[in-house]
């Protein structure tokens, strides 16, 4: 593989899966903050807050997991080399 | 898929090796068909066979043993099912759903559970289906036709007429949803699984005594909610399709 395909794609990898995870990050954040204050106004209303809590949160998982799986892409099977 | 084949072999201990993209042809034909992959589904699929023919065998009045654990199952379906479409629609839709569900939870878990490294394969290693693109991709697709076929069955060709609700400019946006829904479902899964397996495969590279359980245990919850959104996003998008306008829900 050419050396500057390789570094470009090694640098773009880690950008893509490192970008990826702000946003996220950020969402994730907010969501569990709110159902913490949720839970503490209401505490009865705890299970199914948790249960809507961990759905969210897999669903702003998975596009950490989309960049993850760009970088996947640009270090194993990377279509330039 | 092609461009999908993870090319990657790392092997520093004899305990653990790590390989990515590296699969077990069969040839069929002109296809080439990865062998691993039928293997573990195909496995998944008895073991699923196995278990609802054990719990319909004897079936008592008063549930115990195996049916009993099967009804627990069949209820949480249901439920789930229901949630998403409503108590009017979601019967004919708990078997699609609840074998979305658990094949893909079966086969997260015999991933992580089933010490598949022990068999050896001439070439690649067996390891869960979902961590292969191709199984994901057509759960996904089957998930889109099932939402084509609810929507036509329902509306007939005023399925059409979702597409310009509520207003027309929205058109392009709509038309671009059919192709990134089964897109976003195939990648969470493959990508959440493949991820999963790497992280424990690198962990144990490093260490391979004891560190790597707390990661394998909360690989084994977001396998579990893994396919738990997997099963709850078809039923939303079914509803979706055979929702009427102005309907409140």
């Amino acid at each position: 593989m050419d050396p500057l395909i390789s570094a470009a794609s090694v640098v773009a990898a880690a950008l893509a899966v490192g970008l990826a995870a702000i946003g996220p990050g950020i969402g994730q954040g907010n969501a569990a903050g709110q159902a913490v204050e949720g839970i503490a106004r209401q505490p009865e209303a705890e299970g199914k807050i948790r249960g809507t809590l961990l759905l969210t949160l897999a669903f702003m998982e998975s596009l950490t997991i989309y960049g993850l799986v760009i970088s996947l892409v640009l270090l194993f099977a990377n279509p330039f080399s | 898929m092609e461009t999908l084949n993870l090319h990657l072999a790392y092997n520093s201990l004899p305990l653990a090796s790590l390989e990515v993209g590296q699969h077990f042809y069969w040839s069929v034909g002109n296809l080439k068909i990865h062998g691993q992959v039928l293997l573990t589904s195909w496995f998944v699929i008895a073991l699923l066979v196995i278990a609802s023919l054990a719990a319909t065998r004897k079936i008592q009045r008063v549930p115990s043993g195996m049916q009993n654990f099967m009804e627990y199952a069949l209820e949480f379906l249901r439920d789930l099912a229901k949630n998403q479409l409503g108590e009017k629609e979601y019967r004919p839709w708990v078997p699609f759903i609840g074998t979305l569900f658990l094949f893909i939870f079966v086969s997260n878990w015999s991933g992580a559970l089933i010490p598949w490294k022990l068999i050896e394969l001439p070439e690649g290693e067996l390891a869960a289906p979902t961590n292969d693109i191709n199984t994901t991709v057509a759960l996904a697709l089957l998930t889109s036709l099932a939402y084509f076929y609810a929507g036509f069955s329902k509306k007939g060709l005023g399925y059409f007429a979702n597409y310009v609700q509520p207003i027309p400019i929205l058109l392009p946006i709509k038309i671009l949803e059919d192709f990134t829904k089964p897109l976003s479902l195939s990648f969470r899964l493959f990508g959440n699984i493949l991820a999963d397996e790497l992280v424990v495969a690198v962990l144990v590279l490093l260490i391979p005594l004891f560190v790597p359980l707390p990661l394998m245990l909360l690989g084994l919850f977001t396998s579990a909610i893994q396919a738990l959104v997997f099963a709850t996003l078809a039923a939303a998008y079914i509803h979706e399709a055979m929702e009427t306008e102005g309907e409140e829900h």
